[in-house]
């Protein structure tokens, strides 16, 4: 469904992506993982071609996305639904508007039918009660499953979503784990979802890819990640501040520095 | 000092920027048919530049048609020739303050409205949630915001120019006694469709112009508290500095034909 091949990428001098190779089966949920900073929603925005690479190639539904022209993209992008970190939805419109916004835009469905479609979508996120309120009135986890039934409405083959767990209490984090794992297996959704939320993604997963430097350091279901020998996975399996991954962002000694040896 | 990068910095980075806005005026234009093609949004918006400002513009009409009756009173009277007072403030208002002073109040009201809006909406990933809907966020929000400006602009000059003319009545026949009907008579013998159309054709060039800098400013806010603040801030000071400087160039042409 998805197949990254030798991607590089960068922004001025600092490189992000040094040959990362990542492949999403169909119907599947794959998870990318990695430290903050490691470029998980750079990856996604490359893949939904809102920036381009330096080099490497990009397949989504079988078509490369690099060099591809806007109409194409655009093309591409109606066959996906994206969840964004804060829900991103449209302040001006209520919940129902918003969820109801890609149909208006790309179908010409008679209203009745809009209305039953939106109102199906709201209902399987547990938010048809919610359908006049406006996104102000929302809280995050519920403004996160309003946008999860805007991303379905209109019936995507892939669903992308960009750290859905992030800032939600207990129960919000279960739900939101419940739906993407039913969308995924009710309506056959291929799934990427990139999160550092390792129990969650251990839930649902079936492959996740560890990313970190630039390139894939570890990939594979949720046990062999746990069970993998390598240094730099058990560091982010286990959440141990320093190893290969350093608590320190790069700085001059310590004490050269408190000294007022080294640079300020 | 690099001469390189006093080059750079002085002459090749503003030839850049307006290069960059006049690429972001030909995309908007593009998409202003398939924007019109759905009025409902464009409506809105004229609703939202122009109906919304309505009170500051009525407001700030009055008060400058009443200085303008006043000044112009004190002035027309040291020729004997007080009765031209119409005529005065109406070609005043028609030619200059009211498209000048209406552009500037809607450079700072509905402009720095237009320009936090899309910048937020950009902040919030809402321009990129759009983006990601396959819904095209310059034809969605940008274009139907733009035009809703052009097209307010002249209307709100209209209704500066009237209030105006109300102002400087009010002022000149009520307050100091001009002849009610020489202040009205004179004016419509003096005044020409070309001086009316003077004003509407500033108003037009002030419209696209202030609605111009304020969705480019928008669009390319950098997503922080801070870059929508200094985005608002540019809005306003480019606008302000645009609006005077077509004035003029717009004055020099008509008085040179």
């Amino acid at each position: 469904m998805v197949r990254v091949t030798d991607l590089h990428y960068g922004v001025g001098e600092r490189r992000i992506f040094s040959g990362l190779d990542i492949e999403v089966p169909k119907g599947s949920i794959t998870a990318f993982m990695g430290p903050s900073g490691t470029g998980k929603t750079t990856l996604l925005r490359l893949i939904t071609g809102q920036v381009e690479p330096v080099s490497g190639s990009i397949e989504v539904f079988g078509e490369a996305v690099v060099g591809m022209r806007k109409a194409g993209i655009f093309a591409l992008r109606r066959r996906m639904g994206m969840l964004f970190q804060n829900g991103a939805l449209l302040t001006d419109l209520s919940v129902f508007e918003n969820v109801a916004f890609p149909l208006r835009e790309h179908t010409d469905l008679p209203e009745p039918l809009v209305r039953q479609l939106v109102l199906t979508k709201l209902h399987a996120v547990g938010l048809r009660g919610a359908a006049s309120l406006m996104p102000g009135e929302l809280s995050g986890g519920m403004a996160r499953r309003v946008a999860l039934a805007r991303a379905i409405v209109m019936d995507p083959e892939l669903l992308i979503y960009d750290e859905p767990f992030v800032g939600l209490d207990p129960i919000s984090m279960g739900v939101i784990v419940r739906l993407i794992r039913q969308m995924n297996e009710a309506l056959g959704i291929t799934s990427i979802v990139v999160s550092h939320d390792v129990d969650e993604l251990s839930l649902i997963a079936h492959r996740s890819y560890l990313i970190s430097e630039g390139r894939v350091v570890a990939s594979g279901s949720p046990e062999e990640l746990r069970n993998s020998p390598q240094e730099v996975v058990r560091q982010f399996i286990g959440g141990h501040p320093d190893g290969p991954v350093p608590f320190h962002y790069p700085a001059p000694d310590y004490f050269d520095e408190l000294l007022g040896r080294g640079k300020p | 000092m690099n001469p390189l990068g006093w080059v750079e910095g002085t002459l090749i980075a503003p030839l850049r920027r307006i290069g960059a806005v006049g690429i972001f005026l030909v995309q908007l234009l593009m998409q202003a048919g398939p924007a019109l093609a759905r009025p409902r949004l464009v409506v809105q918006q004229v609703y939202n530049a122009g109906a919304r400002s309505l009170i500051i513009i009525m407001l700030c009409g009055l008060f400058v048609g009443m200085v303008l009756g006043l000044q112009g009173f004190d002035l027309l009277q040291r020729f004997g020739s007080e009765d031209a007072l119409g005529v005065a403030a109406a070609l005043g208002l028609l030619k200059e303050l009211g498209p000048v002073v209406a552009a500037l109040l809607f450079a700072g009201r509905a402009g720095t409205s237009l320009t936090s809006e899309i910048g937020l909406m950009r902040a919030t990933d809402q321009l990129t949630a759009m983006a990601m809907m396959a819904v095209d966020p310059l034809r969605h929000v940008v274009a139907p915001r733009f035009l809703g400006g052009v097209i307010a602009l002249p209307l709100l000059v209209a209704v500066f120019n009237l209030i105006g003319l109300f102002g400087a009545q009010l002022v000149g026949v009520q307050l100091m006694g001009v002849d009610t009907g020489a202040f009205w008579s004179q004016m419509q013998a003096a005044v020409e469709l070309s001086d009316v159309m003077e004003g509407v054709i500033k108003s037009v060039v002030f419209g696209v112009a202030c609605s111009l800098v304020a969705v480019y400013e928008g669009y390319h806010a950098a997503p922080t508290a801070e870059g929508v603040g200094l985005a608002t801030t540019r809005t306003v000071v480019t606008s302000s500095v645009l609006i005077l400087l077509l004035d003029y160039i717009l004055t020099a042409a008509f008085l040179g034909n």
